[in-house]
């Protein structure tokens, strides 16, 4: 549902109240502004003071706007910067000169950036960049804005639409997590197994050797900032392997959390990939030159995206303008996923030699903090809710806004889980929120990230919440398991617990109770706030 | 140069595109009231689908002085190769 501002009210609306407005009350608010809603500009007489008290007075307008946006709806803004002025008064030097138009924009822009590092759910639309590569001079067709008061034509309006959409799927954590890349005329030119390794094209020696050198290192950076990469190509995996220990390459084997390098079809092995990873396809972005293979996995597997990426020159600008991966925000988890998931694969390994599961889980020396919500984790919980589908129960999204409601409030029995064992930290992998309603508890949350499934931090999570259940003097709990396309393997879970069942409606929806008088503790691995 | 019947021929066709309405027949003296999904908004997306159809752009005085199709031709006519 949309709310829209009549034409060039938003700042009223915002700052004044505005009764429609207010009782829609908006999860997300996108402020278009263009460079023509600055109302006052240097000119030629104005002192280098003079410009910075404009400069003052002009921030002013916004953040004042932004200050009563945040107080009264407490929710997502997305606020466009402005791109640059349509004419250079002083030429080259109005870039430079206090009284220009290209540096007073320039340097407002930096206060709106200024803005949006202090503050939490403020984020920018970054028109200055999108005009620049759809081309300025087309971009800011004045005739759309004498005519029409668009300001800009009406062709550049899908880039625009699209950059905003990055962002909201951004912010409700439909973000790709990641790579599954093939290898001969991807990562290089030739083919491996045919060619050898000594015959690539990669390095700085020709031109197409540059081309796929960049690539690799774009994708080494894509990596740092949290994408996983894995390799889904059609090789004998000891050619895989020695075209990746190129000499003149940058992604090594021990950049990929998962290496699939055969002659099965590439459905089934990103199928594979995304069941080891426990992602979902939905979350893979498949990159292969070849139109075939690329043909047969769009239609064998639906759900992942597979981009026409052109050739080699055009594969960074393609992957990069598709907004896969788009970064709102920065938690610590994503930038030590890769790590993550390679210790996951160690363990999995080290699993396979041991008789009984539980041996194995006690060899994993797993301590947990499960405990109340604290301020430093509530960016990771948020996260969580709005990207956790398999094992969730009630598939609640939650804003940040609404999280931070839920820590002010006296009434929820929150907690997150946090795991650790002896590969690695996993960081924040559960979340449960629920409600108490004098004795009674009503389950509206409970999640958990999939990379820790089968290690009985559920049950380390459940003796957590009867604990303060009962300290709360709650007698009975009420669990709800809502169905989606994507949680059936949690169906059962509150039996499991051993919860009753109480109701079921036609959707296949449950609801479930537990007296906590009588529970026992079910973790037997986990070592819980270090406690014995 | 184009002729007057393949002008209004080919606006047709980009009239019933954008209204997605195939009885509409266009003449010189159709104006925006014949039309009924003809407002302020349509005549942007209009003004957009004619240019690209003709390869040409309308400048901003004759986009605000046109009156009518006939005078939308006859730009057209002038104007397109």
């Amino acid at each position: 549902m949309f709310y829209e501002s009549e034409y060039n009210a938003y700042w009223q609306d915002a700052v004044f109240g505005n009764d429609q407005l207010d009782s829609f009350r908006p999860d997300l608010i996108f402020i278009h502004t263009s460079n023509r809603n600055i109302t006052e500009m240097p000119d030629i007489k104005t002192t280098p003071s003079g410009a910075d008290e404009l400069l003052q007075s002009q921030t002013e307008h916004f953040t004042v706007m932004w200050e009563k946006l945040r107080e009264k709806f407490g929710c997502v803004i997305i606020q466009n910067n402005f791109e640059m002025p349509l004419y250079r008064l002083l030429g080259n030097r109005d870039a430079y000169d206090h009284r220009g138009g290209v540096n007073f924009i320039s340097r407002l822009n930096m206060k709106f950036y200024e803005y949006a590092q202090s503050h939490e759910n403020f984020y920018i639309n970054d028109i200055n960049y999108l005009s620049a590569s759809y081309g300025l001079e087309k971009w800011s067709a004045p005739l759309y804005w004498y005519m029409y008061k668009y300001a800009l034509c009406t062709e550049a309006i899908p880039s625009l639409a699209f950059s905003v959409a990055c962002i909201v799927k951004s912010v409700f954590g439909k973000n790709k997590k990641a790579l599954a890349l093939d290898l001969d005329n991807t990562l290089w030119g030739g083919v491996v197994g045919d060619d050898g390794v000594d015959n690539l094209q990669l390095g700085e020696e020709t031109a197409v050797g540059q081309a796929y050198r960049e690539f690799q290192l774009y994708l080494k950076k894509t990596r740092e900032t949290g994408v996983m990469l894995t390799v889904c190509s059609k090789n004998d995996e000891e050619n895989a392997l020695a075209g990746l220990d190129h000499p003149d390459g940058l992604l090594r084997p021990k950049d990929f959390v998962c290496i699939k390098a055969n002659w099965e079809p590439k459905d089934k092995n990103i199928a594979d990939t995304a069941a080891e990873l426990n992602i979902l396809p939905e979350s893979i972005v498949f990159i292969d030159d070849n139109p075939a293979e690329r043909a047969i996995v769009s239609a064998q597997l639906p759900g992942v995206t597979v981009p026409e990426i052109g050739s080699v020159e055009d594969y960074v600008r393609t992957i990069d303008r598709s907004g896969f991966f788009e970064m709102t925000s920065f938690s610590e988890d994503d930038l030590k996923r890769n790590e993550m998931y390679i210790a996951n694969a160690e363990r999995a390994k080290q699993q396979a030699s041991f008789e009984n599961y539980e041996d194995y889980l006690l060899s994993l020396e797993m301590t947990a903090e499960i405990k109340d919500f604290e301020p430093v984790y509530l960016q990771r919980i948020t996260q969580l809710t709005n990207k956790s589908n398999q094992f969730n129960l009630t598939t609640r999204r939650y804003t940040q806004p609404e999280i931070e409601e839920v820590y002010a409030g006296t009434d929820h029995i929150r907690l997150f889980g946090r795991l650790t064992d002896k590969f690695g930290d996993n960081g924040v992998v559960s979340v449960v929120i629920s409600d108490q309603k004098g004795k009674e508890a009503h389950i509206d949350l409970w999640l958990m990230s999939c990379r820790v499934l089968k290690r009985d931090m559920e049950y380390a999570m459940l003796d957590v919440l009867v604990k303060q259940c009962r300290e709360r003097g709650v007698e009975s709990i009420f669990g709800y398991y809502y169905p989606t396309a994507k949680n059936k393997m949690v169906k059962e879970l509150f039996r499991d617990f051993g919860f009753e069942k109480i109701s079921e409606d036609s959707n296949g929806s449950t609801v479930w109770k537990l007296s906590v008088s009588n529970y026992e503790n079910k973790c037997k691995v986990i070592k819980i706030n270090g406690e014995e | 140069m184009l002729s007057e019947k393949e002008i209004y021929a080919r606006l047709n066709e980009v009239f019933r595109d954008v209204f997605d309405d195939d009885g509409i027949t266009v003449n010189a003296k159709t104006v925006a009231d014949d039309i009924e999904d003809w407002d302020s908004m349509m005549h942007i997306t209009l003004i957009g689908a004619v240019e690209d159809e003709f390869g040409v752009r309308f400048k901003m005085g004759e986009v605000s002085t046109m009156k009518n199709v006939g005078e939308m031709a006859n730009i057209i006519a002038s104007r397109a190769k």
